[in-house]
Formats: structure tokens, sequence, C-alpha cells
């Protein structure tokens, strides 16, 4: 009897988002998407989370804001965005119809920035959800304390879900002590899903001026440095919570890809590894359908969770 | 190197040298860290990545203008000083003469002057680009400078004292290099812009050098 021939379907639902593949574009190194768009085009993209949008305009970080670091990188930038008029206005209508699934990055210094921001991009043509930012470690102001404190997390996601009939996903922050906490309380809240890891809180010193190399002391570790632990918070969310989880961190192949659903992310993102390689989402893509030829998998649910004991 | 080893971010550089017929280009670097380094150590005929040519540059030089170029600055000065053979200086400065690296032949250019100095005196003229600066100044073009920040200060004084038109080529870390990431800003006076997408090329009267 010839061997069965199965045709590998990459397409996914996460949260309620339907996606052509599980491939994400971060938010933050994919800015609002027109530059990767003239340079590499977006057919090979599931989704893309745009930069974090803010209530009103934010100004970034004082440079430098960039540092490289062995198989990765620290970054300041601060959140840096013209805002939530000028990303209805200027840059969504020329991401509209581009093909990925479109995903809004929101973030806030207050539980009402956030729900300001949720409720502009309510009914807005084009949107297929929002990515809660209660994780970026670079504003002093904002973000941290919601993401790393479960009964602040709460709030916040219960405040937005009142205002957004959208997929909400909620992006946590590495830099906590138990991260299936507030994962668990952002799903008791009401998220639709969970996005992880945003970066891993660090600093250098320029020992020539002996001072911190980054204009803001701090700043977030990304890059294959961070897959680790990554992989390792993915694992410990997805053994507490229900909702899907999408996986992100120091990912820059198939492999690596893989290992994020074995783990049991429904969906991954690529971030840092664009700056290496801006093709790398197709690069992904092609190698997960390898993989499922290989492996004679219909669609990627077959494995999602399954180096889980 | 593959990702997950260790450079993980490409490098800015600036164009030295193109020839157009032949369709080569050149880049001065100086070794700074270990991404230069590992250039510097490519051997020939190795195959790397390249992203270009991005952001904005120089715009046309009017006669008479000055090229101000300290260290590694020299590499877009150099490319901008061959693109015409209107009458032209470059101040070519360091702090020693081990630092003037650019080789003698790139720099005898039709119509180029070319004024060397350096801090201690071991090559060209004893001073720095702004002592050069200062006694040439009057009645100049335009005045397009590269070089440490320190430098790019001294020169925006003395041009903005003098009222001449002063352009700045400026370098920062940078991660997508087509400003997408942001990680490139620099303070001008409308704001944090991007040097890779806004520059490398500003108005020096908009840079805000200790911003």
């Amino acid at each position: 009897m010839a061997e069965k021939i199965f045709e590998p379907d990459l397409r996914v639902d996460l949260a309620g988002i339907a996606l052509e593949n599980p491939i994400l574009a971060a938010s933050g190194p994919f800015g609002y998407g027109h530059e990767y768009r003239e340079l590499t085009g977006f057919k090979d993209l599931g989704g893309i989370i745009v930069k974090g949008v803010s209530l009103e305009p934010w100004a970034g970080n004082t440079p430098p804001r960039l540092a490289e670091t062995p198989s990765g990188m620290l970054n300041a930038i601060g959140l840096q965005n013209p805002g939530l008029e000028s990303f209805l206005e200027e840059d969504l209508p020329r991401l509209r119809g581009s093909g990925p699934r479109l995903l809004v990055n929101v973030v806030g210094c207050t539980v009402e920035e956030y729900v300001g921001v949720a409720s502009g991009l309510e009914g807005v043509e084009g949107i297929g959800g929002l990515e809660l930012n209660i994780s970026c470690p670079n504003v002093k102001a904002g973000g941290m304390a919601f993401g790393t404190d479960p009964v602040a997390t709460g709030l916040v996601v219960a405040a937005v879900r009142r205002e957004t009939t959208l997929p909400l996903l909620v992006k946590l922050s590495p830099n906590v002590a138990d991260i299936g906490a507030v994962a668990r309380s952002a799903e008791e809240a009401g998220a639709d899903g969970i996005s992880l890891i945003n970066t891993i809180s660090g600093m250098l010193i320029d020992t020539a001026h002996k001072k911190p190399l980054l204009g803001n002391i701090f700043g977030g570790l990304s890059g294959p440095a961070v897959m680790p632990v990554a992989l390792r918070m993915v694992w410990q969310v997805a053994e507490k919570v229900k909702i899907p989880v999408l996986g992100m961190g120091g990912i820059t192949s198939a492999d690596d890809a893989l290992q994020f659903i074995m783990a049991g992310a429904r969906a991954v993102a690529v971030g840092t590894g664009l700056f290496y390689e801006p093709h790398l989402p197709s690069q992904i893509k092609a190698g997960l359908l390898e993989y499922m030829k290989k492996e004679g998998l219909r669609n990627l649910g077959e494995i999602e969770g399954i180096a889980r004991p | 190197m593959p990702p997950g080893q260790s450079n993980m971010l490409p490098r800015p550089f600036s164009v030295y040298k193109a020839d157009t017929l032949s369709g080569e280009i050149s880049l001065l670097i100086e070794i700074k860290g270990k991404g230069t380094a590992l250039l510097a150590e490519t051997a020939p005929g190795v195959s790397l990545k390249l992203l270009g040519s991005l952001g904005r540059g120089f715009p046309d030089l009017p006669p008479q203008s000055l090229l101000v170029a300290g260290g590694a600055g020299i590499a877009p000065l150099a490319f901008l000083a061959a693109s015409t053979a209107a009458p032209r200086t470059l101040l070519y400065c360091a702090r020693s003469a081990d630092l003037l690296v650019c080789s003698g032949a790139d720099l005898e250019l039709p119509g180029l002057s070319v004024v060397e100095a350096t801090d201690d005196g071991s090559r060209g003229v004893k001073g720095t680009a702004a002592d050069l600066l200062s006694n040439r100044i009057k009645g100049s073009g335009a005045v397009f400078a590269c070089g440490p920040r320190p430098m790019l200060a001294a020169v925006k004084e003395i041009c903005s004292r003098a009222k001449i038109e002063t352009w700045f080529s400026l370098e920062e870390r940078m991660a997508c290099g087509i400003g997408a990431c942001v990680g490139c800003a620099v303070a001008t006076t409308g704001g944090y812009r991007l040097v890779c997408r806004d520059g490398p090329v500003f108005p020096a009267e908009e840079v805000i050098l200790d911003g």
C-alpha cells in the first residue's frame, strides 16, 4: 500500500484570530511594518503585532538605545511611538489589507491610558486583535508595575476587557518570580491568550567612559541568548492556563519555533532575529512545512505541547 | 556567522569609494569592537550580506566647500570629495599620524586641496580640526563634517558664528537599518530622528550633540 501523503496545513487559531500560518512579527523590531513591507514583503507572515501604541505620542528614551551582547542585544527604545491618533491616520491605512492579520500592541502608564487606546481601536476595520503590553521594562512610569504583580495585571486586563470585543492577548514580562501566577491572573480577568516573553531586564557598562552604556541605564535583553529562558516560561505558562500561548524570545530558526510549539505554544513570533535575517519568517515557514511533511503532520495542533509529560 | 553564536546585529558604514563602472564599493572600517574585528579578519572571496544604500546622503557640494574629517570620519567625506571637481578643501584631522589612515592616492582629486592636522603634530599641522577650520571658514561655500562628537560640537560653534551652512554625517548603533526599530535615534531640534532613515546626514543646526 502506498504511503499516505499528507498536505500540511499551517493555519492556526490564536485566541480567535485565524492565522494563515503560526509565524508573527513581534511588536517592536518590526515597527509599523512599512519598512519591512518594502524590504521583504509580508507573504510568509501569519500576523504582525505592530509596535506599541499609546494614547498620546511618546518621545522615547535618551540615546544610546541599543547595545549588542553575546548572542543578543539590549534595547531601551522607551516605546517611542506617534500615539493612537497618528497610528490610526498614518500607519493603519497603509497596513490594512496587506495580508497578515494585524494585532496592535497597547501600552500605557495608567489603566485609563490602556483603556483609552483599547476603546479607540474598538470597531476599527482591519484590526485582528490586541496585545496588551504590561511588561515593557523600559518605561519607568508604567508598564513594569502591572506585569510584575498578578493583582495589578488582573486590574488592567479586566478594565481593557470591558472596553474591547477584539481578541485580547496579554504580553507578560519575564522579570517576575512566578510567571504562572501572572498568566493565571490575566486569564481570570478575561484574556483570550497569553504572549511571552518580553525582554529580560539587563545593562552594560562602558568601561572606557566609566558609565552605563545605555542612555536609560537599563535595557531589555533579547535574541538567541534568551531563548532557553523564554522556552521555560512558555512551558510554565502553558501548564497554568487553558487559553492559547504565543511564544517568543530569541527564535531564529524553524527548530526554535518547533521547540516553542512542543512546549505548548499555539504560534510564535520573531523579533530580534529579523535584524540578522529579514527573511527569517519565510525561512521558518519553509522549515515548518518540511518538518511537517517529514513527520506526516496535517497540522501543528498535533504537536502543540507534545514535549510535555 | 550563523545566528545564535555571537554577533547578531548588522553594522552601519559609510561608502568610502564607489566605482560606478565596475559596480564596486569600498568601505573604510575602523576596528572598534567584535563586529568590526570580525569584518577585518574576513578572507578575500567570502560573501557578506549587505543592505543598502540607506538613508539620506550629503547635498551637492557648493564651490569653496570645506570638508572636515576626524579620524575614521574621513570615509563619507572622501566619497563626497570625489563627487565634484569644484574647488574644495579637505581638513583631515586626527589625534596622531597613525590615525590618518586614508591613503594619499585616494585624496589626489582634481580641485581638492588637502590639509592634514594632528593633535600631537606627528603629521601635518599641529592642532585640532577647530584650529584649521577657524582660519579658513571665511568665504567658504559650506561645511561638511564627520568625526567624533566633541569635534562636531566645535565645528558647529565656529560655523554657526560665521553663519556658514553646515552638514554633519552622524553615527549611532543600529539594529534594523531601515527605520523600523527606532534604535539609532539622535536628538534634534525637531525631536528624535533616526540616523538610518532621516540621516546619516543632518543640517548641523538641527543636531543636539549632547542630547
